[in-house]
């Protein structure tokens, strides 16, 4: 018992010291990322705002990063109300296919991307990142989607048809309210992915880097690293910000469909 | 009169599995028709039919002489009480039962005053603002129950209703189900896997089994003259002897531990001919002899082989010559009655009016 202990606690420390160390440094006077810390500052927060390319990858990033998550979250909704409601031919391999991403190195998907891309005489930009992104997410969101549809009792709907509702309306007022928690889960997951990804980003983002890649170009430069450990404390806050929301919005959904919590990924 | 249901020759095939054969129905309006049977044996599907969630491979619907094929379920002047209820949990017990009225064309406070109709009819007034995931079990079934009457079916549809609640609130709810059926005087049709719950409230049953109708009858003689061996089994408890036919004019028979009997047509199948059968008798269609008691017209040598103690009743096991099986035996707990041990010798006694027979 004792060793799980400090076993769990040294497994935490080696997970969040790095990330500990980005505030740290965000706010050292030093450009120098070592111990010791010379002083306090905000100059490098300050600094963010007149890197007019980093606001302008950060721009870029978000536009990248909302649009994948409602076209991620779209599809993903119709392949888990598929799978839940409807037996088709060879559905188990065409889930297992669609599902396959996941696990496929994002390298090979990049390259072969941009293979495509270019023979088809296409140019990079933010679309073709977004097509990118929306591959790699939507398994996820189908991951996410698929336990919330296959948990809906069908007397749910079959109620609401017997009621004199259409398949329409009854999807709007009974299957999309239930369903609405692991939408908003599916959501913001598909939205930090795709807002930190690097490698697809990376082959397929043409003249107007991600944040990400934005964010690697500057290493080269030691002068800029403060203010890159600046961008990640605010970052990492966000990120914290958005798992908070995610959370509230499982439990909320939880006590609406009136079931017993039993923990989710938090 | 014209039957408001009327189902011809109706099947139903998923895949190579046979869910309904040839069912032949018709339910009269005001009817509390009850679809009785193991689980399996297509009663849900045959709901489900009627409800328009399930097509027949062929055959013919009619609903109030309206041909149902090919009208979705949401077009049906049926509803349905799930046996899950199906409560929407994101709403309220209000909007749960007003839910149905939200196409109609009445005024926003001629719905709210049917919804408030409803919750009373259901013993629910005063819950109409409460949460719907909030409510108990029993509750629930009767959100379930106003939601689907709200509309004024000609049919309201059962799918075991009654399954998820303890025996106490199920007793409870099975007189409040047939009270409010006689109220509102719709066509009730409820599907129930338990005989009890069928005999106890429906005007005529039909027992399924393999898809197919089994029979079709009022409880009593369901109960009384059960058609088949199978039949018999389910519904209560009934005891077979086997036994030989020797005048199938007169019908006499000879049974296994009973002896030389000669029954009424109306107690045999139809065309009885002569040779190896089989006769069922209820518990309580055979009596213990005990000192003193009047005897039930025939009597017989027995043995106590088991025996059950319930309180209000005892259930016998004895052993009758020549009888593989034992013979059960209830026995009302009157006074002066003693209750027999296991190995005591007796006679028992029963009247032949009460066997029927069985085409084996």
């Amino acid at each position: 018992m004792k060793s799980l202990r400090s076993y769990a606690i040294l497994y935490l420390i080696f997970l969040y010291a790095p990330i500990a160390l980005l505030p740290i440094f965000a706010f050292n006077d030093a450009t120098i990322i070592a111990f010791p810390l010379s002083g306090f500052t905000t100059q490098w927060f300050t600094e963010l705002p007149q890197i007019p390319a980093l606001i302008d990858s950060v721009k870029n990033s978000l536009y990248i990063a909302v649009i994948t998550s409602i076209l991620s979250t779209l599809l993903g909704i119709c392949a888990a109300r598929a799978a839940a409601k409807y037996s088709f031919r060879f559905k188990r391999p065409i889930m297992g296919f669609i599902m396959v991403p996941l696990v496929l190195p994002e390298i090979i998907v990049a390259v072969s991307l941009l293979v495509i891309l270019l023979q088809l005489g296409l140019s990079l930009g933010a679309w073709t990142v977004i097509m990118g992104h929306v591959l790699i997410c939507t398994p996820f969101c189908i991951a996410i989607l698929n336990s919330a549809f296959q948990n809906l009792d069908s007397a749910m709907e079959e109620a609401a048809i017997d009621l004199g509702e259409t398949p329409w309306s009854t999807f709007r007022l009974v299957t999309l309210p239930l369903v609405s928690p692991a939408i908003i889960s599916a959501l913001l997951i598909s939205f930090t992915i795709s807002l930190d990804e690097f490698i697809i980003a990376f082959f397929l983002t043409g003249t107007e880097p991600t944040l990400p890649v934005y964010l690697w170009s500057q290493l080269r430069f030691p002068a800029r690293i403060p203010v890159v450990m600046a961008l990640g404390t605010i970052l990492v806050a966000g990120s914290i910000l958005l798992l908070i929301l995610a959370e509230m919005m499982r439990r909320r959904g939880l006590r609406r469909a009136g079931l017993q919590d039993k923990g989710g990924f938090l | 009169m014209t039957a408001l249901i009327d189902l011809k020759n109706v099947n139903k095939y998923y895949d190579d599995y046979h869910a309904l054969r040839d069912v032949n129905l018709e339910i009269a309006q005001g009817e509390f028709f009850s679809l009785l049977g193991p689980s399996g044996c297509g009663k849900t599907t045959l709901l489900r039919t009627i409800a328009g969630f399930e097509a027949p491979s062929d055959g013919s619907l009619h609903i109030a002489g309206a041909n149902m094929n090919g009208v979705p379920a949401n077009a049906r002047p049926t509803n349905m009480v799930f046996q899950s209820y199906a409560i929407f949990p994101h709403l309220s017990v209000a909007e749960n039962v007003g839910f149905g009225l939200r196409k109609s064309q009445l005024s926003k406070s001629d719905k709210i005053k049917s919804v408030e109709e409803a919750l009373d009819m259901v013993g629910l007034n005063g819950f109409g603002g409460r949460a719907a995931h909030a409510l108990s079990g029993g509750q629930r079934q009767r959100v379930a129950l106003a939601r689907a009457l709200i509309l004024k079916p000609k049919v309201l549809l059962l799918d075991e209703p009654l399954s998820a609640l303890d025996k106490k609130l199920r007793e409870q709810m099975q007189s409040e189900l047939r009270r409010l059926q006689r109220q509102v005087g719709i066509t009730f049709i409820l599907v129930t896997h338990d005989q009890e719950e069928a005999l106890i409230m429906s005007d005529r049953v039909a027992v399924m089994f393999d898809g197919a109708i089994a029979q079709l009858a009022d409880p009593q003689t369901l109960y009384k003259r059960p058609r088949t061996r199978k039949v018999g089994d389910f519904i209560g408890v009934m005891n077979f002897l086997p036994a030989h036919v020797t005048d199938p004019n007169k019908i006499t028979l000879d049974v296994a531990g009973l002896g030389t009997v000669t029954i009424a047509p109306e107690q045999a199948p139809s065309g009885t001919s002569s040779g190896a059968a089989e006769i069922g008798i209820r518990p309580e269609m055979m009596s213990i002899l005990f000192e003193g008691e009047p005897d039930r017209g025939e009597i017989a040598e027995a043995t106590i082989q088991d025996r059950a103690y319930y309180g209000d009743m005892t259930y016998y096991d004895v052993h009758l010559k020549n009888v593989p099986e034992p013979v059960t035996i209830s026995m009302k707990n009157i006074i002066g009655r003693p209750v027999l041990e296991v190995g005591e010798t007796t006679r028992v006694s029963w009247d032949a009016r009460s066997l029927v027979l069985f085409a084996s």
